[in-house]
């Protein structure tokens, strides 16, 4: 589905929606937009898959539900190499603190998606082990809800954000 | 080995023999724990070689507060057995059994973990599951759930224990 | 243009210290010891599991496994939830081999209350359950290849496994985590297309199975990183408490369907696949088959369920599941008819339905231990009652947990690309270890 067809989404392309853009406080200049088509693009995920949600982002990877459409099929071990880290499964207080170093460890421009309710807000396990909700711990960009979520969801959670990063970052 | 017969060969060791729903559980106390594991495995009738699973139970207002559960299990003869221990609330320790089977290596720690029970003669016990400077053990029964209430638009759902629910 | 400034280094300036790697007494090469750490967050170790591995050069000396990384808290959540509630945390437990835990939790419950479920809802217990195997082995197969370097491999298992979801979302509502096999039975029905999908699958599958052979059996790559790697003799893994296909694949067979049946099996025909080398080829090899004999239980328990009209949910009020389920426009959902029945005509019916949904069953007090084989061993509750709404306890014997314990006596001695081998001929799944 491309990404003009969300609603709410300003490309600036009238004289009109250009102030409303400004008024807003958000103008992107076409570099901008330059730079965010090319970062989505090819985001190139971290492994961080840590329970059942991780099988279906596997999935998506795989040849049926296939995330190379997207650039995204090649995950890659290092966070050093990765600008998208896609924290798929319950975090556990044991699992926190790596959680943040991998994140500290990705360099900018970097995203998180929030794959399944555990990792969103804790989902069904409130209780003393489980870190209720990454965003506790990080900044996360688009949470992906699902017990574990279709691949079809993780999809569109991920389309999400690549309009995100196409329409309203700035190029740093 | 049927469950009756299974319970009246058991019987001729050990004291207090069980069987309820199938299952054979004997009744042993902390000082014949090991003896009576080695007898259970040495009998070639009995053959109760493999070690399945060992953890614990606690019941905070009875005597004994805690019960030590091994389950036992014949791989050529094809039948189960329980053992289990009781200990009291302020002595809560029983002699390890990894000596004789290293897979309760893990198992007891785990156990040591979620209830604190000191098995004495453990290799390593230390925690397993939880982090190294966890305080308290999360499965007896004064422990909470623990978890934050959980936020919604105008309304707040308190943790799973407290919320006054039968 | 001046001079050029002094530098300094240290091969040509004064020496801070001694050199790192010749002896100062001895001018000898020093040699000790590395310790390095592989995990939590790795690509090969199967999920969040930590190895901390002493190396010597390339060769493990020494490895300890550090587990926890993904602790959740089943247990101890089970405790204040309704008994039925308490599958959809058991499910979630060993992600892989979601039917079997939903299983064996619900042999020990129906055990302690003294139910059995009906026949037409066993066979299809027996049948989903084994396409579970297929999955779960399949999910081996694909990231053992993907972390050996076979990525085609991945693919590949991924592709079948997808067939093999989609039917599980037309039996079940989800593609993983299903809690459909509930205390009394199964929830639903099969669906009407359900049968004609399932065989269709049995017919495809011999075919795939056979695609990998081709790939992997004598792809010399493969025997190379697999024959001799990992190694674990019978009287090792027996002392270790390893069972399911790493025991097999050590010279003993044993295997819970057969040794200690359960929930029907004694009346189905199959062979257990074993091998005697003891190494990850083995495992290989023995996985492979059971896929197969899977196959055949899978087709045997069709064959019945085809013959075995029948409700699917114990007839006893105070056990049986009440809602009835259909699918409908928007999904899965209650049926119309069993709506238009609680809320219009049978008032007792509502306050029945009512109860029985938020306070569950009442289980006597008593304990029970229930095992299955699952695809990575025995797989065993201990469920404890007092008697009321509520488990007092519910304690999870994870094959992956007890497995995992036999590491070390696998790759110490080995190269460290062994232990990526050894790891995934183990197959673990974090989920079942941590709990």
């Amino acid at each position: 589905m491309p990404a003009e067809r969300f609603e709410g989404v300003h490309l600036g392309r009238t004289p009109e929606e250009v102030e409303d853009e400004v008024e807003r406080g958000v103008l992107l200049t076409t570099m901008d937009r330059a730079v965010g088509w090319a970062r989505k693009q090819s985001m190139w995920p971290a492994t961080f898959g840590l329970a059942c949600c991780a099988i279906e982002m596997m999935s998506s990877g795989a040849g049926q539900y296939d995330l190379s459409r997207w650039g995204m099929e090649l995950f890659r071990a290092s966070p050093r190499q990765a600008d998208l880290l896609i924290v798929s499964g319950r975090v556990s207080q044991k699992m926190a603190p790596p959680l943040r170093r991998i994140y500290d460890q990705m360099p900018e421009p970097r995203w998180v998606i929030a794959m399944g309710v555990c990792a969103s807000a804790g989902g069904m396990f409130t209780n003393y082990a489980i870190v209720q909700g990454v965003d506790t711990i990080v900044p996360v960009d688009v949470y992906v809800p699902g017990c574990p979520p279709k691949p079809e969801m993780l999809m569109f959670g991920i389309l999400k954000l690549q309009q995100k990063v196409r329409t309203t970052e700035p190029f740093r | 080995m049927n469950t009756d017969a299974l319970a009246n060969r058991i019987g001729e060791r050990v004291s207090d023999v069980l069987v309820a729903r199938g299952e054979v559980t004997a009744v042993v106390e902390r000082e014949q724990l090991l003896e009576i594991l080695t007898w259970l495995r040495d009998q070639p009738d009995l053959a109760l070689d493999f070690l399945s699973s060992v953890t614990a139970t606690h019941w905070p207002d009875a005597d004994p507060a805690f019960w030590v559960d091994y389950e036992l299990r014949s791989l050529s003869l094809k039948h189960r057995t329980r053992v289990k221990v009781g200990l009291s609330e302020g002595d809560a320790r029983v002699p390890s059994v990894t000596p004789m089977f290293p897979t309760a290596d893990w198992l007891e720690r785990e156990t040591f973990d979620f209830y604190g029970i000191v098995f004495d003669g453990h290799p390593d016990l230390t925690r397993i599951m939880l982090p190294d400077d966890w305080e308290g053990y999360p499965l007896r029964k004064d422990e909470s759930l623990g978890g934050v209430p959980t936020w919604f638009r105008g309304a707040t759902m308190p943790p799973v224990d407290e919320r006054g629910m039968a | 243009m001046g001079e050029a400034p002094e530098i300094t280094t240290a091969r040509n300036g004064p020496a801070a210290g001694p050199a790192p790697f010749r002896d100062p007494a001895t001018g000898e090469l020093r040699q000790e010891t590395m310790v390095i750490n592989m995990g939590p967050q790795h690509p090969s170790t199967h999920g969040v599991l930590r190895l901390l591995l002493e190396l010597d050069g390339e060769t493990v000396i020494r490895c300890k496994p550090v587990i926890g990384y993904l602790h959740t808290g089943i247990e101890k959540n089970t405790e204040y939830r309704t008994w039925m509630q308490g599958v959809t945390y058991v499910t979630r437990a060993d992600y892989l081999s979601p039917f079997f835990n939903e299983l064996a939790y619900c042999l020990g419950v129906e055990r302690l209350l003294g139910v059995e479920a009906p026949e037409r809802a066993a066979l299809i217990r027996i049948l989903v359950c084994e396409l579970n195997r297929i999955t779960s082995h399949l999910v081996w197969l694909a990231t053992s290849g993907l972390e050996l370097g076979a990525v085609s491999v991945m693919l590949y298992g991924f592709r079948e496994r997808e067939v093999i979801m989609e039917i599980f979302e037309a039996i079940t509502g989800l593609r993983m985590n299903h809690a459909y096999i509930r205390i009394g039975g199964v929830v639903m029905d099969l669906p009407e297309e359900g049968p004609r999908r399932i065989r269709n699958l049995l017919d495809l599958l011999p075919g795939r199975i056979d695609e990998y052979e081709t790939l992997l059996h004598d792809n010399p790559i493969w025997r190379e990183r697999n024959e001799g790697v990992g190694v674990l003799t019978a009287e090792q893994a027996l002392a270790l408490g390893v069972t399911g296909p790493t025991l097999r694949a050590s010279g003993v067979g044993a295997d819970l369907r057969k040794d200690i049946p359960y929930g029907g099996y004694e009346t189905f025909g199959f062979d257990v696949p074993v091998r005697t080398e003891g190494d990850a080829y083995a495992r290989y090899v023995v996985r492979l088959a059971e896929m197969r004999e899977s196959l055949k239980i899978a087709r045997q328990a069709l064959d019945r369920i085809g013959d075995t009209p029948g409700p699917v949910m114990i007839d006893d009020p105070k056990v049986g599941w009440p809602p009835r389920l259909s699918v409908g426009p928007d999904g899965i959902g209650n049926d119309p008819d069993y709506l238009r029945h609680i809320m219009e005509e049978s008032m007792e019916a509502l306050i029945h339905h009512f109860k029985m949904v938020t306070q569950g069953v009442e289980v006597p007090a008593g304990e029970v231990y229930t095992a299955v084989e699952s695809p990575r061993g025995e797989l065993g509750y201990l469920i404890v009652s007092d008697g009321g709404h509520r488990p007092y306890r519910v304690k999870i014997r994870d094959p992956s947990f007890v497995n995992l314990q036999a590491l070390p006596a696998m790759i110490e001695g080995y190269l460290i690309a062994d232990t990526v081998a050894s790891v995934a001929s183990l197959d673990p799944v974090l989920g079942g270890v941590d709990r």
